[in-house]
């Protein structure tokens, strides 16, 4: 099993940026006409709730990209596949940006619904402590000068850290928390009416191809950075 | 698969498990440490009277929120079976209504009444347009 990339991979990821940044921009473009301007304000906290339209799609992807970071650190623990460790360094920082953007705007949303900016719920602790996973992987990638070793702690840290993904998941249903339980999780009935439904679908799309296109870019930095790492070794 | 990417598998696996086992014993004894807040019932049941600053959780009975000036409140919280009287001085969320969530701070004294000096409301997850709410009220779909 070789699954390290050819060049002609790598120059396709390079083809397709720019048509990945242009359809983030279209996608933004909708996304922010419909939540901002096309949707109705809820009927409890007004217009508020529109930060919902960044915050909710952040998170989601914040704990994908985690499950992403995990997923590829077992991959390259069992098979020592360099692309991998590659794979994960790349969606680390995006994860990391993710949960800053969800941890910040639940803050500003909280302050005038709930009446403080932050409490330590079981949800808001679990998410912050997430930042701080992504936060310690990058820094110990690069604060250690043994890429090797390197590659295996930070890759132990990444898959023992994904047990928190599931307590974020699951923390609003397991324990009295101040942050609601999911809204989207009753495919039947979801709690959330069709229009505004459509703005957090398109503003989920929107975020989703800003991720790709971020990763894409990333992939190419740390596949050179590979690259140089290889030769200094052999040198 | 060569035998060193198997070993590496079943390590991997022996290792997982061995952790599994360790995050699920200190999750479920961690259980009663986690949760924000309490219901009424349970404040009740566990007693928690005293100095120690506790969070009680639930809905803001209906008709039961009165003001004595000088941004005193006084409400009462339910959970459907229990309910205890709150006394709060200061400003309230502007979320905070009757019949919503909300969560308190404060101390449970010796009386049965509930001292609190932070409010805090808890929304539902429930977005809906104003009209919605409006069209449901009125077909009489919908249930505070």
């Amino acid at each position: 099993m070789n699954l390290r990339l050819t060049n002609k991979q790598i120059n396709i990821i390079e083809k397709a940026n720019p048509f990945l940044i242009v359809s983030t921009i279209v996608a933004f473009t909708f996304g922010l006409y419909f939540s901002l301007l096309q949707s109705p304000p809820d009927y409890i906290q007004g217009d508020s709730m529109r930060i919902m339209y960044i915050h909710v799609p952040s998170a989601w992807f914040a704990l994908m990209a985690y499950t992403i970071l995990a997923g590829s650190s077992v991959l390259w623990f069992i098979t020592r596949n360099p692309i991998f460790s590659i794979i994960a360094r790349s969606i680390a920082q995006i994860g990391m940006i993710f949960t800053l953007i969800s941890l910040v705007t639940g803050s500003i949303w909280g302050k005038p619904t709930w009446g403080v900016w932050w409490v330590w719920d079981a949800r808001l602790t679990s998410m912050l402590l997430l930042f701080f996973l992504y936060l310690a992987y990058i820094f110990l990638w690069q604060s250690i000068t043994n890429k090797d070793l390197a590659s295996k702690i930070s890759a132990a840290l990444a898959i023992v850290g994904f047990v928190n993904i599931p307590i974020i998941k699951f923390s609003v249903d397991w324990w009295n928390t101040l942050h609601q339980p999911a809204t989207i999780s009753k495919l039947s009935s979801p709690s959330i009416d069709i229009s505004m439904m459509v703005p957090l679908f398109i503003m989920t799309l929107a975020t989703f191809l800003f991720l790709v296109t971020v990763f894409f870019i990333r992939l190419r930095i740390e596949i050179l950075d590979n690259k140089i790492l290889r030769i200094r070794e052999v040198k | 698969m060569t035998d060193t990417v198997k070993k590496r598998l079943i390590k991997f696996l022996v290792s997982l498990i061995i952790f599994g086992i360790a995050i699920l014993i200190i999750v479920y004894n961690l259980r009663d440490n986690i949760v924000y807040f309490y219901s009424p019932s349970e404040i009740i049941e566990n007693n928690q009277t005293g100095s120690q600053i506790v969070r009680l959780g639930g809905l803001v009975e209906s008709e039961s929120v009165v003001s004595d000036g000088d941004s005193i409140f006084h409400f009462k919280i339910t959970d459907g079976q229990e309910q205890i009287s709150v006394k709060y001085q200061g400003i309230l969320p502007n979320l905070f209504a009757e019949e919503k969530g909300v969560v308190v701070e404060g101390i449970y004294m010796n009386d049965g009444r509930f001292i609190a000096n932070k409010v805090l409301a808890k929304h539902d997850e429930n977005y809906m347009p104003p009209e919605v709410i409006k069209s449901l009220k009125e077909t009489g779909k919908w249930q505070e």
